[in-house]
């Protein structure tokens, strides 16, 4: 059973989660412990007000949830259970459906690069994973200096690790409907 | 069943037919980080556990859990990426699975609380996975597995006079981050705000466990490489905070976090400050059972640990000395103490016998002069 009125962003984040957000009553306990709260134009309790009361675009289109961490901190601490992680998780899910989403062009081309490596290997190859992401950001510099240093110390493989069951793995992407 | 078959390459088709045995010990799911970037935890991981007896097997074609990426992209994939773990483990025969970075740990035991409890899951993930899946296998991570080892960590850390212990009075950190203890339901019976178990586990080692605020705030996770500065910021309030409380190393169970402090930490630190040491819970406790420093990967940090374990090895040659002298001055006493009572019993029966007197002060001429 939904609690929220149908039509609304509040109602498809409800059927995909369970969680309506209008039972948030702003008490900003999650803000108050969000690590990226210093650097997000909206903070998880506006955030959660926005999903509910705001326009569906703005709320889709609003880069903020590009900017969570995922680190459960403001779900943790919840007093009414209303899980803002969930929810934003949610909100992304949507957001990228919407085919709008406005993601910082590093973070999402990290997230594409690191699916990427998944789908094609079945595992992560960090090496192609730093490769793919530059091509993708055309930071080609990033992080070049500590590369020496990481191979010296055993930390970088040259070579990627494929799964025998990369078809599985394929498969599963299929099936989610994802593709990176 | 015919879905089972579809889409599935040959052996690994072969593999889910597979008669399940029982097996013995636990599945390791080492995860792409120990397979990759941080080759230590897994090094330092395997040497432990084959110090305490516990015989762990590698999932066979494993995948990644998707980490972060997954499920922020799509919460069915971050489900089904880490639900095929399990349903391999499964098909092995196993009941439980290690997962020592703290990211797999949470997607691995999301996933399994995902789909027992959300609507429709357990009946789609086979079809998903292409594989039968029963979700029966439960999850834990490293320093569950060292919390329930305490007890023998303990009694085999204690100090042995050829090797004493490098840890004793050591001042650690231990710094558990976000996945190991969150969402609540995924930590591991440990407090989500204040959580203990690394804090035992330091202890049993014979170190001391720095009380500090910063014990599950997050490093940045997986913002290392696309948003550095967030990870700077966030990772020197850890490193700062932990210096101020007095700690000489912060201890760390998660890939994430060890790289995100070890790896950016010249960037969090100013010039002429000294780095922090960032080790894996369980290169502490290597350290503790007396395994060598080079089994235990210590060499591959960026921030250097062999001056704070010159440091240690000095100071627990000082303290063994210390120790030694303090002992042997207390048994000097003590033989002393002995002498004055045995003089004083001896005065005291020629008092009262008068006869027996030069006998009594033969027997201790030490104190003789005193009498």
């Amino acid at each position: 059973m939904t609690t929220s009125s149908s039509g609304t962003l509040a109602h498809e984040i409800e059927a995909a989660t369970g969680i309506n957000p209008a039972t948030c009553y702003q008490c900003g306990k999650c803000s108050a412990g969000c690590p990226m709260a210093f650097e997000s134009d909206l903070r998880p309790h506006q955030v959660m007000r926005r999903v509910t009361y705001g326009p569906r675009e703005r709320a889709l289109q609003d880069e903020s949830i590009w900017l969570c961490l995922t680190c459960e901190t403001c779900s943790a601490r919840c007093p009414n259970d209303c899980d803002p992680a969930r929810v934003i998780d949610a909100v992304r899910e949507l957001s990228i459906e919407s085919g709008d989403a406005v993601m910082p062009r590093t973070i999402g081309a990290f997230h594409k690069a690191f699916l990427q490596q998944i789908r094609s290997n079945g595992r992560l190859h960090e090496m192609g994973l730093v490769m793919e992401y530059k091509l993708r950001t055309g930071d080609l510099m990033k992080d070049v200096t500590n590369a020496p240093g990481m191979f010296a110390r055993g930390k970088l493989n040259l070579r990627a690790d494929r799964i025998a069951g990369v078809s599985e793995v394929k498969r599963i992407f299929e099936r989610c409907g994802v593709t990176p | 069943m015919s879905a089972v078959a579809e889409g599935v390459t040959a052996p690994a088709g072969a593999e889910s037919v597979v008669q399940p045995q029982i097996a013995h010990g636990v599945a390791y799911y080492p995860g792409c980080s120990l397979h990759g970037t941080s080759p230590e935890y897994d090094q330092s991981l395997r040497a432990v556990v084959e110090a305490l007896g516990i015989p762990v097997a590698e999932i066979p074609d494993w995948n990644c859990c998707g980490a972060s990426s997954g499920h922020t992209t799509d919460h069915l994939l971050g489900v089904a990426l880490p639900a095929r773990n399990l349903a391999l483990a499964e098909a092995q025969g196993f009941d439980r699975v290690l997962a020592p970075c703290a990211a797999c740990y949470n997607r691995l035991s999301a996933a399994r609380l995902a789909v027992a409890t959300e609507e429709g899951l357990s009946e789609r993930m086979p079809e998903i996975l292409g594989r039968p899946f029963a979700n029966s296998v439960e999850v834990f991570n490293a320093v569950q597995l060292l919390h329930g080892a305490k007890a023998t960590i303990e009694e085999r850390a204690s100090d042995a006079p050829t090797a004493p212990n490098p840890l004793k009075g050591v001042k650690l950190a231990a710094y558990y981050g976000c996945l190991l203890v969150r969402p609540p339901e995924l930590s591991g019976g440990d407090d989500p705000e204040q959580p203990v178990q690394m804090d035992d586990v330091i202890r049993a080692c014979g170190a001391d466990d720095v009380d500090w605020n910063m014990k599950v705030e997050c490093c940045g996770g997986a913002f290392s490489v696309s948003r550095t500065s967030s990870v700077v910021r966030l990772g020197r309030a850890i490193v700062e905070d932990a210096r101020r409380n007095g700690a000489e190393a912060i201890v760390v169970a998660c890939p994430l976090c060890h790289s995100n402090l070890d790896l950016r930490q010249k960037a969090m630190t100013a010039r002429g400050e000294q780095p922090l040491p960032i080790l894996y819970v369980t290169q502490v406790v290597g350290l503790a059972l007396g395994l060598p420093a080079e089994s235990l990967g210590l060499g591959r940090h960026f921030v250097a640990t062999a001056p704070f374990l010159e440091d240690l090895e000095k100071r627990a040659e000082i303290r063994v000395e210390e120790e030694k002298r303090s002992k042997e001055e207390a048994d000097a006493k003590a033989a002393a103490r002995a002498a004055k009572r045995a003089e004083a019993e001896a005065a005291k029966s020629s008092e009262a016998g008068g006869k027996t007197a030069p006998a009594a002060s033969d027997a201790s001429p030490d104190t003789g002069g005193d009498a």
